[in-house]
Formats: structure tokens, C-alpha cells, sequence
């Protein structure tokens, strides 16, 4: 049974299938609103997410199918003690797809491993996101008109952002590609995903914590929330969250057609201020997630013969 | 020094000197009711020192084990006083249960029937990671 606990799981050709599917289902929402009806997906959230789960849930009605859930994660048997794998083996009797969000990372792949579904991983914990990932692709591709060639810039939280090595993961098997990592020292790209991927692929890099000196050179700039959730430590976590704040004075010398992106919620990285500027995307990421999930939605039940 | 030779058994050879009690607490040897020896920093000519670890029954090896442990050591398998088979252990893909995921937000760290896995993702540099949560194995 095929899942996607990772971007790294949808070849460069699936990519594209999925990017011509949302266009068409854009342009032509109407044949796309009855496809699934009669299907049920089922959305396993083991801990808050209002967001992400209103996408796939959205993603299912307007697909013209039903959603099952559970109200929320206090009320699911995983507080009464069972484990990923029954729970997955018990929603998978009533689900014909399932997208399931859990705290810790790698909850996803045993879900994968037991299910009579296919799954998609919603995130687990800070390992994987690959559903906003897709997102991120499909507005860089509707914005800038491809992938090759361009500079991304990363600001914020690269350490702990899985929303960041997970897009890190997916342009580096486009051709051209320059990354720019902005980030105070503490939360640095860790070392594996600069070796394992940016190192090994030979795709160039810098590192630096000034903001300002980097953006003029930069063709999309992915903004990041420093997450309370993923430290440990409150102190931590208080010094390092306003390290970085995008303001209209900062894109003064930004290229014109630049796009800036988030993958929400944000706290108070990017100003209020910046969201009337023609560059800022990330309200646009968020239908266009919508759109994703639809067609991932869509090239799932189809591989596993249920559409 | 003199360890008497073993008639049916095991001999691990060719360990890297200080590898031998780290073999004979994962092996589990401490739990066989058998004569074992472990002979640390001898000799060799190959190595400078190594150790050796004789254990006086025939017991099946984990060789994913040994190859995690030291690569470079060999499996000799006694019978009758004879030499009977060499197995040079190799280092493993995949590493079940050997050694434990140590970070606190993977799933194994809640989830007690788990079996914790680990891939190799560089050879070179004998890297394993967590097939869980990707956290390298230290």
C-alpha cells in the first residue's frame, strides 16, 4: 500500500503530475467535485492543528467525498494507552484514506507499515511535513513559472523547521538551484541535511545571520516560525523567537518580483504590514495546499485502486 | 599467557583492541553458561593489538552485530579441535534491535514494542540512522 511520509517518496515526475493536477483542478473545479464521492477520509490528529486539518478536510468535500475524525487528540484511544499501529489497523476498516498528524517522528512510517490504506503523513512531530512542501512547490511554480535556476533564501528557524528540510529536500533535484540560509548560530541547518543533500548534490550555499545583506540576491524568500513546541527549554526558546521580523523597510531592497513565503501560522515574523506588498505568497500557499492535497488525495485512491 | 584451545565453540578474531568487552556485553555472552574467554591487547602483526574472545560452545553469532561492532573482526567456528569455517562479517544495512534510539521525540521512545531499526546511510563513514526519525546512531 502506497503512503507519503516524505517528499522524498514523490519522484520528480509525481511532482509534476501532481502540479498539472491542481492547475486543472483550479481552472476547472466543477469535473473534480463529485470524483470521490462515496469516499471516506479519515484525519488522525494527535495533536492541535487547525490549519492543516481544515486543508484536507476542505481538500475531501470539495472532491465531493466524506470525512471522518476524531474530535480531538485528548479524547483518541492513544491517551488510554494504544498503540500508533492498532490505532491505524482499526481506521483503516473504516477509512479509504488517512491523514494522520502525530506528535512524535516517525509515528508516520508505522502507520505505513500497518495499514490497509494509504496514509499521508499530516507531520510527525519535527521529522516530516511533505504535504506543505507541496504546497511551497505549487506556489513557486505558479509564481515564478518553474524551479531551475532559482536563489532561495531560508530565514529563521532552520534547525528545528521541518517545513525547511523538507523543501530544501524537494529543490535540490532541480537543476540550478542556490540556497541562502539566514539564521541566528543556535538554529543553524543542521549538518546532515548539509551534508546529505546540499554537499552531496553539489548545490551551492551560504550561511548568514544578516537578513538585509541577503535579500537583494534572493528569488524567493521562505520565512520560518521559531517554535515554542520544539524546545525544550522555555529560556531558549524566549531569547531566540524575535530573531528575525520582515518588514516593509527590509524588502526596500528586495527584487521587484521576489516572492515571500511562510508556511503559517506566524507569530510576528513578517509585519503586518508586508501582507499588502504584490510579493507576499504565503496566503496564496495556503489554497494552493488545498489544491495539492486534492490531487495527492486523488493520485492515492487511484494507485490503490479504490477510485 | 595460556587459554587452553576449545574443542566445539567459537573464536571472534582480529577484534580492534578495547572492541572485546563491548562485543561480550551486546552479544549477551554474559548470559551463556559457558567457558569464555576474553583475551584483550595481544599481539599481532596486522593490528599492533587486538582483542580475542573464545567462547566454548556452538552458539549462532549475530553477525550483523559483530560487522556494526568491528568490521574487521572474524567469526571462527571450532569443531572437534578444527578449524571448520572463516565468516568475515560485513557491515550490516539494517541493524534490528542492536543498538536503541536515544531521541526522546521518536516514536520509539514511547512506543515500547517497537523494534528499533537503524539504516546504514553512509558507508563510508559507518553512519546508521534511525528509520524512525532519522537520528544518527552514536
Amino acid at each position: 500500500m502506497r503512503s507519503i511520509i516524505d517528499i522524498l517518496d514523490l519522484s520528480v515526475s509525481e511532482i509534476d503530475e501532481l502540479i498539472a493536477t491542481a492547475q486543472d483542478i483550479i481552472a476547472s473545479p466543477e469535473r473534480y467535485a463529485h470524483i470521490c464521492e462515496g469516499k471516506k477520509l479519515a484525519t488522525l490528529f494527535f495533536e492541535p492543528s487547525t490549519r492543516t486539518r481544515l486543508s484536507f478536510e476542505a481538500a475531501m468535500y470539495e472532491l465531493g467525498g466524506h470525512v471522518i475524525s476524531m474530535s480531538d487528540a485528548g479524547s483518541s484511544s492513544a491517551t488510554k494507552g494504544e498503540s500508533v499501529a492498532d490505532t491505524i489497523k482499526v481506521v483503516s476498516c473504516y477509512a479509504d484514506i488517512i491523514a494522520m498528524r502525530h506528535p512524535k517522528e516517525g509515528a508516520a512510517l508505522v502507520a505505513s507499515n500497518n495499514t490497509g490504506v494509504p496514509i499521508i503523513n499530516a507531520g510527525d512531530g519535527g521529522h516530516c511535513h511533505p504535504t506543505q512542501t507541496t504546497a511551497d512547490l505549487l506556489t513557486i511554480y505558479r509564481e515564478k513559472g518553474g524551479f531551475d535556476g532559482l536563489t532561495i533564501g531560508l530565514c529563521g528557524d532552520l534547525k528545528f523547521g521541518r517545513t525547511v528540510h523538507s523543501l530544501i529536500n524537494a529543490m535540490s533535484r532541480y537543476d540550478d538551484i542556490r540556497f541562502v540560509l539566514i539564521s541566528p548560530n543556535e538554529l543553524k541547518l543542521p549538518s546532515y541535511v548539509k551534508n546529505d543533500v546540499l554537499k552531496k548534490n553539489n548545490i551551492p550555499y551560504k550561511q548568514t545571520n544578516d537578513l538585509e545583506e541577503a535579500i537583494p540576491e534572493l528569488d524567493v524568500l521562505y520565512m520560518t516560525r521559531v517554535q515554542r513546541e520544539r524546545f525544550f527549554n522555555e529560556e531558549d526558546y524566549l531569547r531566540l523567537k524575535d530573531s528575525y521580523i520582515l518588514t516593509p523597510a527590509k524588502l526596500k531592497d528586495a527584487k521587484r518580483d521576489m516572492i515571500i513565503m511562510h508556511p503559517l501560522p506566524r507569530v510576528n515574523e513578517i509585519s503586518v504590514a508586508v501582507d499588502d506588498d504584490p510579493r507576499a505568497c504565503y496566503f496564496k500557499q495556503v489554497l494552493n495546499g488545498k489544491y495539492m492535497r486534492m490531487a495527492l488525495i486523488l493520485m492515492l485512491l487511484k494507485e490503490a485502486g479504490t477510485l | 599467557m595460556n587459554v587452553d584451545s576449545i574443542q566445539n565453540g567459537i573464536v571472534i578474531d582480529h577484534i580492534s583492541a578495547g572492541n572485546g568487552m563491548t562485543l561480550y556485553d551486546l552479544l549477551g555472552l554474559d548470559q551463556l553458561d559457558a567457558s569464555i574467554a576474553i583475551i584483550k591487547n595481544v599481539n599481532s602483526k596486522k593490528m599492533g593489538k587486538k582483542d580475542i574472545i573464545k567462547i566454548d560452545a556452538d552458539i549462532p553469532v549475530d553477525l550483523d552485530l559483530i560487522g556494526y561492532v568491528d568490521p574487521d573482526a572474524t567469526v571462527n567456528v571450532i569443531k572437534n579441535g578444527t578449524l571448520v569455517e572463516k565468516r568475515k562479517p560485513e557491515l550490516p544495512e539494517v541493524l534490528t534491535d542492536v543498538i536503541k534510539c536515544k531521541n526522546p521525540r521518536c516514536i520509539t521512545s514511547v512506543e515500547q514494542e517497537l523494534k528499533h531499526v537503524f539504516r546504514l546511510t553512509d558507508k563510508e563513514k559507518r553512519i546508521y540512522r534511525c528509520i524512525y526519525c532519522e537520528t544518527k546512531a552514536n
